[in-house]
């Protein structure tokens, strides 16, 4: 088998090879390790079972719905009491019950939505109103 | 197999069976759902209403007393702007002539004109706010009567404001959270730019049992609040009692704060 220019054609392959996987190798080692959103707040350590709302897995994939609902529910129908598939009661409010435990903002919320780059400032617009705890630092 | 009218119809039964099982599998595999309610404690009114005695505030307040506007403005993380034209306030001093325009006689008692009135958002029963905003982000709580704001849903195209006859709306002109001179309430959200706000009749408190944070400040009884449906209310008691007026009737937006002057 006789390749016609391959002084030319085997170079150029050579070169779109490496250009084309660039950014695998010039970027390998430098990913952002995946978040450990801290459970470490005085609050949850206290708790004699450590449980939120919702099963961790669920709260993990859907506690933006669990908020929306938080919020359609407070506001528009007035209900403020949540009573959770286990039996215990919560204050459907961010400021009052999410960050009673999660008093953590910046090593619990911020850790994941700065590593999935959300919009924004890589953080949700909860906090432009809401009102997040002071941390001591 | 044969094809009979015997065979049809048994067949055809057990299909019918099938599907009259599926709501009671349904029914039975329901597991214990989230439950939402009202707190136990909630305080309840068809329409909650405000009586302002100004007659008690005038005599009784010393001449600087701003305890209402204090605690509401503290407990709501109201902003002090500072300017005019930027200024947020939920509960705040009006002119008498400016309160009252249609009310204005030549020769009024002396000196009414120039006492300062209590005014808030009055919670019409009709109120013009929410028929002209776009995104039903401000709306007629019907179980309380109370025009909420939702301000997540607010686009601040200040629709509300051009249709409120009270000037009980402000709009935030720029983020209000570094204007809060007060300290931050950690209980209750600030508000950012683009979105109007206004007085709530304390939603949130009377959810927990407790009155409006204005009605609880004052010290000299001047703010009455109850429900207006209730004649054995306490607004009730002192509408019977004493004569009383409201802001701008006669456009019909039947407002429900009630005033004696």
């Amino acid at each position: 088998m006789k390749i016609y220019n391959a002084k030319l054609i085997i170079p150029g392959l050579l070169i779109f090879v490496v250009m084309a996987t660039f950014p695998i190798w010039y970027n390998k080692g430098t990913a952002a390790p995946p978040p450990e959103p801290k459970l470490n707040t005085p609050a949850i350590q206290r708790m004699a079972e450590k449980q939120c709302v919702l099963p961790k897995d669920q709260m993990r994939t859907e506690h933006m719905q669990l908020l929306n609902e938080w919020r359609t529910e407070v506001v528009r129908n007035g209900n403020r009491l949540y009573v959770a598939w286990d039996g215990k009661e919560y204050n459907m409010s961010l400021q009052n019950e999410c960050m009673r435990c999660h008093s953590n903002k910046s090593e619990f919320c911020d850790t994941c939505h700065v590593y999935a780059g959300l919009k924004s400032g890589s953080q949700p617009y909860c906090w432009t109103c809401h009102i997040a705890p002071k941390e001591n630092k | 197999m044969e094809s009979n009218r015997r065979s049809f119809l048994k067949i055809g039964g057990i299909c019918a069976l099938g599907l009259g099982a599926l709501p009671v599998t349904k029914a039975l595999a329901r597991k214990a759902v989230p439950q939402v309610s009202e707190f136990p404690e909630a305080l309840k009114a068809n329409q909650w209403a405000m009586v302002v005695d100004m007659k008690k505030c005038w005599e009784k307040a010393e001449e600087d007393c701003k305890d209402c506007i204090l605690a509401c403005h503290q407990y709501h993380n109201v902003p002090d702007i500072g300017t005019l034209k930027e200024e947020i306030k939920w509960i705040w001093q009006e002119s008498y002539h400016d309160t009252f325009h249609d009310q204005a006689t030549q020769f009024n008692i002396e000196n009414i004109e120039h006492n300062p009135i209590m005014v808030l958002c009055n919670h019409c029963t009709s109120p013009p706010c929410v028929r002209v905003c776009p995104t039903k982000a401000t709306f007629k709580d019907k179980k309380s009567g109370i025009v909420k704001m939702d301000y997540h849903r607010c686009i601040g195209c200040r629709f509300c404001m051009a249709g409120c006859p009270y000037g009980a709306r402000s709009f935030n002109f720029r983020d209000p959270i570094p204007y809060i001179k007060t300290e931050l309430n950690m209980e209750y959200p600030a508000r950012e730019r683009g979105v109007v706000e206004k007085c709530s009749f304390c939603t949130e408190r009377l959810a927990r049992g407790l009155f409006p944070a204005c009605v609880e400040a004052c010290r000299h009884g001047a703010l009455t609040f109850g429900d207006i449906t209730d004649p054995n209310s306490s607004v009730r008691k002192v509408l019977a009692e004493n004569y009383s007026i409201k802001r701008k009737p006669e456009l019909g937006t039947g407002p429900n704060v009630y005033y004696i002057i």
